[in-house]
């Protein structure tokens, strides 16, 4: 790469930041959490690009969403374990506290959402696919009455990223409304749902089409795209989706 | 070769380096079939040899990107126009 050579804003120069912790998140992912000097601050659904360089000089770089809110002092990602992935498990199996991290950041505009655009906020997440919207939600709950409904969908409780937080969100803010599905398995007397998002889904848990929610979706292809045409299908106004994708290959 | 399929989201740091815009939230039109979208929103595959940016509707390329020593390669042939903000 060649971008230090030219003068690019700081957001987009490769900088060093220092990884302050790290923990399990659920079984197959990992929160890391970073300090960057001289972070002027992201919105809530950015991301950074990561930037690993081998003993080679070989580099393999990887896109991810920010999880902690604009407020958070420190930057939280959420890195899933792909076994064949030439980047994630060094993240989640090698990387410690102290370590350094060469980012650029924060990214993008679209798939953003700040409070003073308001509400309502309707939010579809698969997977580690919680993460941006996890700093929508953080970033809500710093300040924005904004009511907000999620749906998100995992494979068992385990495995379901911020569950003990997101409980506690829901549970001491009557306006967030937290609805998931385990589509593998689901644990002892669970009424909930326990399949993968469909139409028939979204069309009891999206809010109606009246109601002009701003609607994010992130997670596997598969599911983003399923998504955004069912709510489509439901009369949603396409131009207030929006959808980032993530794909399973090459992490 | 090791491609990823992801979505104009994730190539916003690279157009970065490229435009003075936000290219994620940047509309362009397709010149082939006349779908408009934002990059944020249209499919995006990363290689090694570099990235294309492809029409939602009917899979044209919008953006290609190669970056080797000699420079940035940019052909924006796929679109027949491109609105950014002021």
């Amino acid at each position: 790469m060649t971008g230090e050579v030219r003068r690019l804003p700081l957001r987009l120069a490769w900088r060093i930041g220092e990884v302050v912790e790290t923990r399990p998140a659920t079984p197959r992912t990992r929160s890391l959490f970073l300090d960057v000097p001289g972070w002027e601050g992201h919105k809530a659904g950015q991301h950074v690009d990561l930037r690993l360089t081998a003993e080679d000089g070989y580099q393999a770089q990887r896109s991810y969403s920010i999880a902690s809110a604009p407020e958070d002092e420190r930057i939280e990602l959420v890195v899933e374990r792909l076994d064949d992935g030439e980047v994630s498990p060094y993240l989640t199996d090698e990387l410690r506290a102290g370590d350094r991290l060469e980012l650029r950041g924060p990214i993008g505009g679209w798939f953003a959402w700040e409070a003073a655009d308001g509400g309502p906020l309707f939010l579809v997440a698969g997977g580690s696919g919680i993460a941006p919207l996890m700093s929508m939600i953080r970033h809500r709950a710093a300040g924005s009455e904004a009511p907000c409904r999620l749906l998100y969908s995992s494979r068992s409780r385990e495995e379901t990223i911020f569950a003990d937080e997101l409980d506690r969100l829901a549970g001491s803010d009557g306006s967030l409304e937290v609805v998931h599905t385990l589509t593998r398995s689901q644990p002892p007397g669970w009424t909930g749902y326990d399949r993968r998002i469909d139409g028939e889904m979204l069309a009891e848990v999206a809010p109606s089409p009246d109601e002009g929610s701003r609607t994010f979706v992130c997670g596997p292809t598969p599911l983003v795209e399923s998504v955004a045409t069912a709510l489509v299908g439901l009369g949603h106004d396409a131009s207030r989706i929006k959808t980032e994708r993530f794909g399973p290959t090459g992490g | 070769m090791n491609e990823r399929r992801l979505d104009g989201n994730a190539v916003g740091g690279l157009l970065g380096e490229i435009f003075t815009f936000e290219a994620t939230t940047a509309e362009g039109a397709c010149d082939r079939c006349g779908t408009v979208a934002h990059v944020g929103e249209v499919m995006a595959y990363v290689s090694e040899i570099g990235t294309v940016v492809r029409c939602a509707s009917c899979d044209n390329a919008l953006i290609r990107v190669a970056l080797n020593p000699r420079g940035y390669f940019l052909d924006l042939r796929g679109f027949s126009y491109l609105r950014f903000e002021r």
